[in-house]
């Protein structure tokens, strides 16, 4: 079996979030915080909220998406947000002039919508990330299946999710380190095709032992 | 003040049937630079209300976690709580006229609990507006102290809320149960949820048996719809307005509302509202009102199990959590979109939130009439509470809030 010489260190994550000073009456509201809120908020209401709701997994997608359906009834808008996906962006400001450009489209053609008050009003928050590692690392196969199984969701969602942003890659802590440490390309790229917005964590998880299960045997 | 012994501790590795093991390895990650910190919690009750409940809990599982940790309960009179009580009112917006002597009460027991106990814990956690100016004694050393704000403060009355914020403003962090409740305030302000204990005597399995014993205590008909309001007996829970939405559901469906609650010791406003209640009730048989006494948490556990559908009709709210504990036990929810309700329940995801008596009837229409949805929210619900609203996420919170106290982050 091939042995890494940059082991993976697991890691655990907890988040807090920070409430920042805007909020949104409507979808003009939501189109200027969107353009005024801090990178940290972005990423809050995207990639956070995808691990806190994982267990959704139909018809959610971001918090943007959920509160123009829920509060301002705007089918069409809410499918456009919800269909974008975290996977394609490698910085949060890619993001973000994705999420304004398609608000905005909205409101320029719908200008009757993009005053009217919706039921709740939005409020941009922000997540603290807070990282201790865990006494666990893998330098094979066999001790990093040990170790994702016996991650939190939030140490998976960590490695797993949060990490395209921080590793600025299209790619994930695990794809990552099996391709670049141990040389398992197809086994990374498997891995990092696992549908975040459809499977929940456990399941991803699931899919991803299962893969790692058919790697040792062909090994 | 007064150090409260936490009762009834399960040890943290129970959990782990519940939340996994993981879950509780991470735990104890997070804890292991904080070992032996001193932390204290002040509030101002040790039993009745959300705070008590949790504190009874968190506070046995810190210690096992190795804190250094220790939970003291304001003493006031009659007299303070009866301020305390007008604060949390005005401070949830009810009409309230304010008077010189109402905050020189608040102020000498303040200041009467701040003699007694050297407040140099490393972390002090202080619980909601009663204790806030006790931050008065914080010693000129380098200790950390956070407001954990567990009432809706999005229609302040003024002038209690002025009053209390130059208190708050010296802390280094408030927390808050909802976004809509944070101020304009120089200093950071954090979203924390409460959280309900799955292995508590409200939120363990039951046997069916004893379910079926507590609905024959109190005469409630297993074979029809059981809607339920598990509140205390005060206006802001509006229990008036859950009998009239219950009377719209009537006339479609043959169910029972079953309406129980208890006053926590600060609230003697609750004997005033039960007569209200009784009076709306009208005799009705199928209106099932129960007094329960301050702790009946086999009977809240049987009923919400029993129940049909679980209804949450506050007109403001800290948080409610009544809805997570109903969610935790896979029961479809409608409630009102108010206060930290709406983070529990994700519209149409996790529970149907309702703005009005009428909207709160159609929504339980709609449920009666779809049990199949009901399941569906009930189970989303469920999983919901699991990863979000548990004591262990709780604990995993505070972790965090210290560590990032501590590195300065």
């Amino acid at each position: 079996m091939n042995a890494a010489e940059t082991p993976f260190d697991f890691v655990t994550a907890s988040y807090l979030t920070r409430i920042g000073n805007q909020s949104a009456g409507n979808l003009s509201d939501l189109l200027t915080g969107l353009e005024h809120c801090s990178d940290a908020s972005i990423f809050h209401h995207t990639f956070q909220t995808l691990g806190v709701h994982h267990f959704l997994t139909e018809g959610f997608s971001n918090d943007f998406a959920q509160w123009t359906l829920s509060s301002t009834n705007r089918n069409d808008l809410a499918e456009q947000l919800a269909a974008l996906d975290i996977r394609d962006y490698t910085s949060i400001a890619a993001l973000r002039t994705d999420l304004c450009r398609v608000v905005r489209d909205f409101c320029d053609v719908h200008p009757q919508f993009a005053s009217q008050s919706g039921l709740e009003r939005f409020y941009f928050c922000e997540s603290v990330e807070v990282t201790v590692p865990l006494a666990r690392s893998a330098r094979n196969l066999d001790e990093f299946q040990e170790g994702l199984q016996h991650l939190s969701h939030a140490g998976f969602y960590f490695h797993f999710i949060s990490s395209r942003l921080r590793l600025q890659l299209q790619t994930n802590d695990f794809s990552h380190w099996l391709s670049a440490s141990l040389g398992l390309r197809t086994l990374a790229d498997s891995i990092n095709h696992i549908d975040v917005y459809t499977n929940t964590l456990d399941s991803a998880r699931a899919k991803m032992l299962r893969l790692i299960d058919r790697e040792r045997r062909k090994g | 003040m007064t150090e409260v012994l936490a009762e009834n501790h399960i040890p943290l590795e129970s959990y782990a049937d519940v939340v996994g093991a993981g879950e509780i390895e991470e735990l104890r990650a997070l804890a292991k630079p904080l070992r032996g910190r001193s932390i204290e919690m002040i509030n101002s009750t040790a039993v009745g209300g959300g705070v008590a409940e949790i504190l009874n809990r968190l506070v046995p599982l810190a210690e096992e976690l190795d804190l250094h940790i220790r939970w003291d309960v304001m003493q006031g009179a009659e007299e303070f709580f009866d301020v305390t009580k007008s604060f949390h009112n005005a401070l949830h917006g009810e009409p309230y006229l304010a008077k010189l002597q109402d905050f020189e009460i608040f102020l000498s027991y303040n200041e009467q609990n701040r003699k007694m106990l050297p407040l140099d814990a490393e972390f002090m956690v202080i619980h909601d507006p009663q204790p806030a100016a006790l931050i008065d004694g914080r010693p000129s050393g380098s200790n950390h102290w956070v407001w954990r704000c567990h009432i809706d403060l999005s229609h302040p009355n003024r002038a209690v809320w002025d009053f209390l914020e130059k208190f708050v403003s010296r802390y280094d962090a408030v927390m808050f149960s909802s976004p809509e409740f944070s101020r304009q305030l120089t200093i950071p302000q954090y979203l924390f949820y409460p959280a309900i204990d799955p292995l508590s005597e409200k939120n363990c399995p039951l046997d069916a048996e004893f379910v079926q014993q507590v609905l024959d205590r109190y005469q409630i008909d297993p074979q029809r719809p059981i809607l339920t309001q598990i509140s205390r007996f005060d206006r802001l829970k509006d229990p008036v307005g859950v009998i009239r939405a219950y009377r719209i559901v009537k006339r479609y469906f043959d169910c029972q509302l079953v309406l129980a609650g208890g006053s926590a010791s600060d609230d003697p406003e609750g004997a005033l509202v039960l007569k209200d209640v009784l009076r709306a009730a009208d005799h009705d048989p199928d209106i099932k009102i129960l007094e329960l006494p301050a702790w009946a948490p086999l009977e809240v556990n049987a009923l919400q199990r029993a129940s049909t559908i679980v209804i949450q009709k506050s007109l403001r709210e800290g948080f409610g959590l009544t809805v997570s504990e109903a969610l935790w036990k896979k029961k479809p929810v409608v409630a009102s979109a108010v206060g930290g309700i709406p983070t529990q329940i994700i519209h149409k995801h996790t529970g149907l939130l309702a703005h009005s008596v009428e909207g709160t009837a159609y929504q339980i229409r709609f449920l009666l009439s779809h049990p199949e949805i009901a399941a569906k929210l009930g189970e989303n619900g469920h999983q919901h509470v699991k990863e979000n609203f548990l004591i262990t996420q709780k604990l995993k919170r505070y972790l965090a809030l210290f560590l990032m106290l501590d590195r300065g982050q």
